[in-house]
C-alpha cells in the first residue's frame, strides 16, 4: 500500500512537470514576454532591460529552472494587464468557484443517486422512462445552453431567481462565503444547477447501470428471500456494492468542476476564476492563463490521487503490484 | 443478399427501436439540409446583397409585425434565422464529422500500435493521454484557439482534435490488450504471418466494434464543443455560420424578450444532438455482447 502511495505521488509530480513544461513551452511560443512586460510604448533600450533584469537573454533551460524554482516559492510574476501578483489575484476569486462547485456536486450526488436507485428498481414503469429521456436530454444539452434556458425561464419570464452575480457575501476569515446570507442562496441556485446538470445525468446513469447489475447477484435474491425489508435490501445491501464506481465518478468529477466551470461562470457573471481565466484569454494575459492551469492541474491531480487511494483502502480486491 | 441483410438482426433490432429510428432520422434530415442549404433557405444569410438592416429582429411570420419572407424572424443584421440556422448546420456537421476523422484515424493508430506493441511507445502514448485526460477537451481547445491568432472552421477542427484522439486511443488499446490474447492471433502468429498480416487482417477487424459506439458519442460531443466555442467567441469567425454564435447574439435580447433569437437555435442544436445520441445510445446496446436482446 505504501509503495503504492509513493508510486501515485511520484507519478503526479511528473504530470505536474510535464504541465508546467507545456505552459512554459506556450508562453514562450505566444510573443516576446520583454514587450508585453515592458508595456506597448516602452523603448528599444527599456525592453533590453526588462529581459536582463527577468532573464529573458538567457538559454531556455535555465529559464525553465528558473519558472519551476519561482513556481514552487508561488511566484508566478504579474499579470500584464493588471500588473499585480497572479497567484493572488487567481486565489481571491477561489472561493466563489469552490462555492459554486461543492453546490453543484452535491446537487448532482443526491438527485443523481436517488433517481438512479428508483429507475434501477422497476426499469420499464412510465415514470421511471421519462426520467431516463430527460437524463438523455440532459446529455445533449450544452451547459452554456441549459444556463441560458435557466435564466430565460426563471430569470426573465417567472422572475422568482436572479439570473447573475452572487448576491451578498460575507467574510469569514480569509473565505469571502455566499452560503450565509438569503440572498447569497438564491443567487447559487441557478448557476449550481446548470453546472451540476451534466453530472446528474451521468451520476444518475451510472448508479443505474451499477444497481441493475448488482440486484442479480445471488447475496440480494439470498438476502429478499431471508425477508428482510426492501428499505434494507435496496440501501444496505445493494446500493452499498453499487456506490463505488459512482463515489468514483464524485470524486474526479468534483476536480474538474472547480477547474472548469468558467462557461457556467460567464454566463451568470459569476465572480470566480473561472471567469478570470476567460477575461485573461481574451486580453491574452499569459501569466494568468499559465497560473491557472498549473492550478487545476494541482486540484485535479490531488483529488485524481486521493481517490485512487481512497479506492484502494475501500475495495481490498484490487491488488497493486 | 439484400434479402440476407434485411432479415438480419441489427435490421431487425433497428427497425424495432422507435428511438433509433427518430434518432438516425434527425440526423440524416440535418446532413440533407445542410448539403442542399443554398436551395432550401429563403435568404442567403452571408450574402450581403440580399441581407438589409431596414428588416432587423424581426419577430417569427406568425407575431404581430412579422412578415412570411422571415418564418422564424431575423435577428439584430436582418438575417433571416431559419436560413441561418440551415446554415450553421453546416459549420456543425463539417466540425462534427471533421473531428471524429481525424481525431478517429490519428487516435485509432495510436491506440492500435500502443496495444500491441506495448513498450515505450505505449508507456509514452498513455501518459500523454493521461494528461490530455485530467484537462477537458474545452479547456484544451480554448487555450489552443487563444494561442491561434487567426479564426476559421479548419481551426476549430484541429483545436478540438488535439485533445480528443485521447478517448480513441485509449478504448483501441483496450481493445487490442483483449482481442491480442485471443487463441486465432496465437494461431496466426504460429503459422509464421507478419505484424502487418497480424494487424490488419486479424488484430484490427476484431478490435474495432468498441470504436464505433466511441465515434457516435464524439459525434454529438464535438457538435456542442463547437457550439460552445463559437457562443465564447473563439470560435468560427463571425463571418461564418454557427449556432453557437447565433444563441451568443440572442443572449443580448432576452431581457427584451426577443426569444426567438435563443430558442430556434437552440432547438435545432438540441435536435441535431439528441438525434445522434439515441442513434448512439441503440449501437451500444446492440454492440453490447453483454445484453441479450
Amino acid at each position: 500500500m505504501t509503495t503504492y502511495i509513493i508510486k501515485r505521488l511520484i507519478q503526479g509530480v511528473i504530470v505536474l512537470l510535464a504541465v508546467s513544461f507545456i505552459c512554459f513551452l506556450i508562453f514562450r511560443s505566444s510573443g516576446d514576454p520583454a514587450i508585453s512586460m515592458a508595456g506597448q510604448y516602452a523603448t528599444f533600450q527599456e525592453i533590453e532591460e526588462v529581459r536582463k533584469v527577468f532573464g529573458l537573454d538567457k538559454p531556455f533551460y535555465i529559464q525553465y529552472a528558473r519558472f519551476i524554482t519561482n513556481a514552487i516559492k508561488g511566484n508566478f510574476g504579474n499579470s500584464f494587464v493588471n500588473k499585480v501578483p497572479v497567484l493572488p489575484l487567481i486565489l481571491e476569486r477561489l472561493p466563489a468557484t469552490v462555492e459554486l462547485a461543492v453546490s453543484a456536486i452535491f446537487i448532482a450526488f443526491v438527485l443523481g443517486v436517488g433517481l438512479g436507485v428508483l429507475v434501477s428498481l422497476k426499469p420499464y414503469a412510465l415514470r421511471n422512462r421519462f426520467i431516463m429521456a430527460g437524463s438523455l436530454v440532459n446529455i445533449s444539452m450544452p451547459t452554456f445552453l441549459t444556463g441560458i434556458l435557466l435564466i430565460m425561464l426563471f430569470g426573465v419570464y417567472l422572475n422568482i431567481l436572479p439570473p447573475f452575480g452572487r448576491g451578498e457575501t460575507v467574510i469569514v476569515g480569509f473565505w469571502r462565503t455566499g452560503f450565509l446570507t438569503l440572498s447569497g442562496v438564491t443567487h447559487l441556485i441557478l448557476p449550481a444547477f446548470t453546472l451540476g446538470m451534466y453530472q446528474l445525468a451521468v451520476l444518475l446513469r451510472l448508479t443505474r447501470a451499477g444497481m441493475r447489475e448488482v440486484l442479480t447477484e445471488d447475496y440480494i435474491k439470498t438476502a429478499w428471500s431471508k425477508g428482510l425489508s426492501p428499505m434494507k435490501v435496496i440501501f444496505k445491501h445493494a446500493l452499498r456494492n453499487a456506490l463505488i464506481p459512482v463515489v468514483t465518478m464524485t470524486g474526479l468529477q468534483f476536480g474538474e468542476l472547480i477547474a472548469f466551470s468558467f462557461v457556467t461562470e460567464l454566463i451568470f457573471q459569476w465572480p470566480g476564476s473561472g471567469n478570470l481565466l476567460l477575461t485573461s484569454i481574451y486580453e491574452q494575459d499569459q501569466p494568468v492563463i499559465v497560473t491557472y492551469i498549473m492550478l487545476a492541474a494541482l486540484i485535479i491531480l490531488s483529488i485524481n490521487i486521493l481517490v485512487d487511494i481512497l479506492y484502494a483502502i475501500l475495495n481490498p480486491k484490487i491488488r497493486y503490484d | 443478399m439484400i434479402e440476407k441483410f434485411s432479415k438480419s438482426k441489427i435490421i431487425y433490432h433497428y427497425l424495432h427501436d422507435l428511438s433509433a429510428i427518430i434518432g438516425s432520422l434527425l440526423l440524416v434530415l440535418s446532413i440533407l439540409s445542410a448539403i442542399f442549404a443554398p436551395m432550401l433557405v429563403p435568404q442567403n444569410p452571408y450574402d450581403l446583397e440580399k441581407v438589409s438592416l431596414e428588416h432587423f429582429l424581426t419577430p417569427p411570420a406568425w407575431m404581430e409585425g412579422g412578415s412570411a419572407q422571415f418564418p422564424l424572424g431575423t435577428d439584430d443584421q436582418g438575417r433571416c434565422v431559419l436560413s441561418t440556422i440551415i446554415y450553421g448546420f453546416r459549420t456543425s456537421l463539417i466540425v462534427g464529422f471533421g473531428v471524429v476523422i481525424v481525431a478517429g484515424i490519428f487516435g485509432v493508430i495510436i491506440g492500435l500500435f500502443a496495444g500491441y506493441y506495448g513498450g515505450i511507445l505505449d508507456a509514452v502514448s498513455m501518459r500523454l493521454a493521461d494528461i490530455f485526460f485530467s484537462f477537458s477537451t474545452t479547456l484544451i481547445a480554448i487555450l489552443m484557439l487563444g494561442l491561434f491568432k487567426q479564426r476559421g472552421v479548419l481551426i476549430v477542427i484541429v483545436a478540438i482534435c488535439i485533445a480528443d484522439w485521447v478517448k480513441y486511443a485509449r478504448t483501441m488499446r483496450g481493445s487490442v490488450l483483449e482481442v491480442k490474447e485471443e487463441a486465432y492471433i496465437i494461431a496466426a502468429k504460429a503459422t509464421g504471418a507478419n505484424d502487418l498480416r497480424i494487424l490488419s487482417k486479424h488484430l484490427f477487424p476484431n478490435a474495432i466494434p468498441p470504436i464505433f459506439v466511441i465515434l457516435a458519442v464524439d459525434l454529438a460531443v464535438a457538435i456542442m464543443l463547437e457550439a460552445t466555442l463559437s457562443f465564447l467567441g473563439v470560435g468560427v469567425p463571425l463571418t461564418e455560420p454557427s449556432l453557437g454564435m447565433m444563441i451568443a447574439i440572442g443572449k443580448n435580447y432576452i431581457y427584451a424578450g426577443m426569444w426567438w433569437l435563443v430558442l430556434f437555435p437552440a432547438a435545432a442544436l438540441f435536435l441535431l444532438v439528441i438525434g445522434i445520441n439515441l442513434f448512439a445510445d441503440w449501437l451500444r446496446e446492440e454492440l453490447n455482447p453483454r445484453i441479450e436482446r
